[in-house]
C-alpha cells in the first residue's frame, strides 16, 4: 500500500469526493492560494497546504477563496448545504471558532431539529487544532470538547493518515454537520493510505494494540504518544490496550467498556484542559457504567487549566508528554 | 442544477457566480493603470465640524500633500516644523532597520516568526506623532512603528520576539505581538478585527469618565470583512465614540488581493458612509498626508464630534510574514511600480527640498539606526534567542486569574515547577 502523509490523505479525500460528486465544494480563507501561489495548479492551498492543487483542478467556482470572515464562511456553507450542495468549509485555526460559533451551534447544528426534520445540512467544517507548533494561545487550542457537547454535531478526530482519508470521505457523505478536527501536530505523519476511495465509519473505535493490564484511551495527536508508551512498557511486561475512539461524537463507549472489563484499569489522554474534557467525559462514562469493573482509580492525563503558552519550553511542558502518560500508567498498574 | 432555473422558465438569464480576479498574477507585468490619483493638494480640507454627509466624496478620492518634487502642497499640509519631520524620518528609518535585522534573525533560526512593515512605516509613525502619547492605540500586524515612535526600547521588542527570560510578555505571546500598557499599545490578536470593538469601547469609556484621551485602531483591508469591523462602526457612530478607525489598505491579505475583501466594488473608506461616519481616503505613503488626516480626526474626536474612518492607501512591499513567498502570488515588479512610492524616500526628498536635510545626513542617520539596532540586538541575544533562554515554566500558571486558584497550584506542583 502506498505511504502518504496525514496532510496528503486529507487532500486526497477532498479531491476524490469532488471528482465523484459535483455537489462538493470547498470554501474558506486562502483555500485557493495560501502561502505561495494564488491558484496555479501547483500552488499551496490553505496555510498548511491541505488544499494544495485543488483550486487548479476544480477551478474558482468550486474552490471559493473568501474574504476574512469566519461567520460568513460558515453561514454561507450552512446556507449552501440547505440547497443540497455539500460544502467543505475551512476554519483556518479552530481558535477562530469564537468568531463564528453561533453559525455552528445555534444554527447549522439545530436546523434539522428546529425545522421539524425538513432540513438537511450536509456540511463539513475542516479545522486545524492543537499545540506543539509554537502558535501561542490563540492558534494552538483544542476545542473538541466544546463541539462534542453540542447536540446535532458530529465530531471527528483522525489520529493517522488512513483514518484521515476514510473519516473525511465519510464526513463529506454524511447528511449532518460534521466538525473534522485536524491535528497540526500530525500533518507530517506517514502511513499506508490506499489510492482508492474508502470510508471509515463514525462511532467505531480503533484498537491499536490489545493488552490485558490497562486500557489507554487517547484522542487525536495523543494517540501516537499513548502507543509509544504502551510499546515501551510492553518490554517490561506491562501490557496496555490502546484505543483511539476516532470520533468523539458519536463515541464508541462499548469498545472502551469492553476493554476495561478485561483490564480493570483506565488512563485517558486528552490534549485539553482537564475539566469538561474528553478525558473527563470518558472517565465519567466508565465510572458510571463500569464501576464494578475497575480495580484502580481512573487517571486522566491532560493539559493544565491554562492558556497555551508560546515559549518552546513552556509549550512542551503544557502538552501531555509520553513521560506523564507513562507515569500515569505505572501509578494505575501499581495501585492496590 | 443550473438547468432547473431555465426549465422553470423563471429566469431568462442563467445565474452565475462572480469570482473576483486580480489585475495581475506572477509573471504578468505590474499593472496599476486602474488606480486613479488626484493631484497632490487637490482635495479640499473641510472644517472639523462638517456634517459627514457633506464630505462623502472624500471617501472616494485620495488626500495627498507631497508632490513629485517633494514639495508640500494644498490645504492638508500640516505645516510641521522641520525638527518634527526629521524625528518622523528617524523613526521610520529606525523601524526599517529593526525590521530588516529581525527578519534576518528569523532566517538565522533565532526566532520562529517575523513580520515587517516595510513600505508602510508612515502609517504608524505619522499617526503616533499626530496623537498624544497617552492616547490609546489598538494596532494590527504592521504598526510596530507606534512603539518605535513612542520611544519603547528596541531591546524590549527583541526580548519579546525571542520569548526569552526578559520577555515582557513572559513567553506567552507570538513573536511581534507586542503589548505595553505604559506606551498605550494594546496587543495584536490572532483572530482578526477584534481590536476594533475594543477600541470603540475604550473610547466610549474615556468619554463616559469625562477623560480627554482618545483611541485609535488599525485594521487591514482584508479584515474589514469580519463582523467585528462592522459592529464597531455601528457603536462608534451611535455613541460618537472619540476614536480614529484606520483601515490599512496595503493591497494584500496574506496572498489574497484586495478584491477578495471587496476592494473592486468600492473603496474601504466608503464603508464608513453607511454608518454616517466621516471617512477620509489618504495616501498612506505620504507622511504629511497621514499626519494631517490623523490630526484632523483627532481634533474631531477631542471636540466630542465622534469617530472618523481613515483608509490609508499603501502597498505591502514585502511578504505577509516570514512564512510566505510573495513572488508566488503577485507580479514581482509591483513593488517598484507602486505609483505612490516609498514613504521614507518621499519624506527624505521633502526635507531635502526645503533645505532641512542632505544625502550625507541621511547616510549618517541610516548608519546610526543600524548601530542602534545592532547594539540592542547584542543585548537581547546576551539574554537569549528563542528556546535558548527561557521564561520559567512557572510562568505558565501565573496570570490565568488574579489569584492562583488551588487547582492551578496543584497542577503546578504536579508539573514540578
Amino acid at each position: 500500500m502506498p505511504k502518504k502523509t496525514y496532510l496528503q490523505a486529507i487532500n486526497e479525500a477532498v479531491r476524490s469526493e469532488m471528482k465523484r460528486d459535483p455537489r462538493v465544494i470547498v470554501i474558506g480563507e486562502d483555500v485557493a492560494g495560501g502561502q505561495g501561489g494564488s491558484g496555479e495548479p501547483g500552488g499551496v492551498g490553505s496555510v498548511f497546504g491541505q488544499m494544495k492543487g485543488i483550486y487548479g483542478e476544480f477551478g474558482p467556482e468550486r474552490v471559493i477563496d473568501t474574504p476574512i470572515s469566519e461567520s460568513a464562511i460558515i453561514g454561507a456553507a450552512a446556507g449552501a448545504a440547505l440547497t443540497g450542495l455539500r460544502p467543505v468549509a475551512e476554519l483556518m485555526f479552530v481558535d477562530f471558532v469564537g468568531v463564528c460559533f453561533d453559525q455552528i451551534y445555534n444554527q447549522a447544528a439545530k436546523f434539522r431539529y428546529m425545522f421539524g426534520g425538513h432540513a438537511t445540512t450536509p456540511m463539513v467544517i475542516r479545522t486545524a487544532a492543537g499545540a506543539g507548533f509554537r502558535g501561542a494561545a490563540q492558534h494552538s487550542q483544542t476545542l473538541h470538547p466544546l463541539f462534542t457537547m453540542v447536540p446535532g454535531l458530529k465530531v471527528v478526530m483522525p489520529a493517522n493518515p488512513y483514518d484521515a482519508k476514510g473519516l473525511l470521505i465519510e464526513a463529506i457523505r454524511d447528511d449532518d454537520p460534521v466538525i473534522f478536527v485536524e491535528s497540526k501536530f500530525l500533518y507530517g505523519m506517514e502511513g499506508e493510505v490506499p489510492d482508492e476511495s474508502y470510508r471509515v465509519p463514525f462511532g467505531e473505535a480503533n484498537v491499536l494494540r490489545e493488552g490485558e493490564d490497562l486500557t489507554i484511551v487517547a484522542f487525536g495527536a495523543m494517540v501516537p504518544r499513548a502507543l509509544q508508551v504502551a510499546n515501551a512498557l510492553a518490554k517490561e511486561g506491562v501490557d496496555c490496550e490502546v484505543i483511539d475512539p476516532r470520533t468523539t461524537s458519536p463515541l464508541d463507549q462499548q469498545t472502551i467498556l469492553e476493554s476495561v472489563e478485561r483490564t480493570g484499569r483506565l488512563v485517558v489522554v486528552d490534549e485539553s484542559p482537564p475539566r469538561c474534557s474528553l478525558a473527563a467525559d470518558v472517565a465519567s462514562i466508565v465510572a458510571e457504567q463500569g464501576f464494578r469493573l475497575l480495580r484502580a482509580p481512573i487517571r486522566k492525563v491532560t493539559c493544565p487549566h491554562t492558556p497555551v503558552p508560546f515559549a518552546p519550553q513552556l509549550e512542551d511542558a503544557y502538552m501531555p508528554s509520553p513521560a506523564r502518560i507513562e507515569e500515569a500508567v505505572r501509578a494505575t498498574v501499581g495501585f492496590n | 442544477m443550473v438547468d432547473t432555473a431555465l426549465k422553470r422558465g423563471r429566469n431568462a438569464v442563467v445565474l452565475s457566480l462572480h469570482i473576483p480576479e486580480p489585475e495581475g498574477r506572477p509573471g504578468d507585468p505590474a499593472d496599476f493603470s486602474k488606480i486613479k490619483l488626484p493631484e497632490p493638494g487637490e482635495v479640499r480640507r473641510p472644517p472639523i465640524e462638517v456634517e459627514p454627509a457633506e464630505i462623502r466624496d472624500l471617501a472616494f478620492t485620495l488626500i495627498r500633500v507631497l508632490d513629485r518634487e517633494g514639495r508640500a502642497v494644498g490645504p492638508w499640509d500640516p505645516r510641521l516644523p522641520a525638527e518634527t519631520l526629521r524625528q518622523g524620518l528617524r523613526h521610520m528609518v529606525l523601524t526599517r532597520a529593526y525590521d530588516d535585522r529581525m527578519y534576518r534573525a528569523q532566517r538565522q533560526g533565532k526566532t520562529s516568526f517575523y513580520m515587517k512593515c516595510t513600505g508602510e512605516e508612515a502609517v504608524a509613525i505619522a499617526a503616533a506623532q499626530a496623537l498624544e502619547f497617552d492616547d490609546m492605540c489598538f494596532p494590527t500586524y504592521r504598526q510596530q512603528g507606534l512603539l518605535v515612535a513612542r520611544g519603547y526600547a528596541l531591546v524590549d521588542m527583541m526580548h519579546q520576539v525571542y520569548s526569552n527570560a526578559r520577555d515582557p510578555l513572559k513567553g506567552r505571546q507570538l513573536p511581534i505581538m507586542y503589548s505595553s500598557r505604559q506606551f498605550g499599545f494594546f496587543s495584536i490578536s490572532g483572530n482578526l478585527g477584534t481590536q476594533y470593538g475594543q477600541a470603540v469601547g475604550w473610547a466610549m469609556a474615556s468619554a463616559y469618565k469625562g477623560d480627554s484621551r482618545i483611541a485609535a485602531a488599525w485594521i487591514g483591508e482584508g479584515a474589514t470583512a469580519e463582523g467585528d469591523f462592522h459592529n464597531a462602526l455601528t457603536f462608534a457612530s451611535v455613541y460618537r465614540a472619540p476614536v480614529i478607525l484606520n483601515i490599512v489598505n496595503n493591497q494584500y491579505a496574506i496572498s489574497a488581493f484586495h478584491g477578495i475583501a471587496g476592494g473592486q466594488r468600492s473603496t474601504f473608506a466608503s464603508r464608513g458612509i453607511g454608518y454616517g461616519l466621516p471617512a477620509l481616503r489618504v495616501d498612506g505613503n505620504d507622511y504629511l498626508a497621514v499626519y494631517a488626516a490623523t490630526a484632523w480626526a483627532a481634533e474631531r474626536a477631542r471636540s466630542n464630534l465622534g469617530a472618523t474612518v481613515i483608509e490609508l492607501y499603501t502597498y505591502r512591499a514585502e511578504g505577509h510574514s516570514t512564512s510566505d513567498d510573495p513572488s508566488r502570488y503577485r507580479p514581482q515588479e509591483e513593488r517598484e511600480r507602486w505609483p505612490l512610492g516609498d514613504p521614507i524616500n518621499r519624506l527624505k526628498q521633502h526635507l531635502i527640498a526645503i533645505g532641512a536635510w542632505s544625502e550625507a545626513q541621511h547616510k549618517a542617520l541610516e548608519a546610526e539606526c543600524a548601530e542602534a539596532v545592532r547594539a540592542a540586538l547584542k543585548e537581547a541575544e546576551s539574554v537569549g534567542t528563542l528556546g535558548q533562554s527561557r521564561p520559567s515554566a512557572k510562568e505558565m500558571f501565573e496570570d490565568v486569574y488574579k489569584e492562583m486558584p488551588w487547582h492551578l497550584r496543584r497542577q503546578r506542583q504536579e508539573a514540578g515547577v
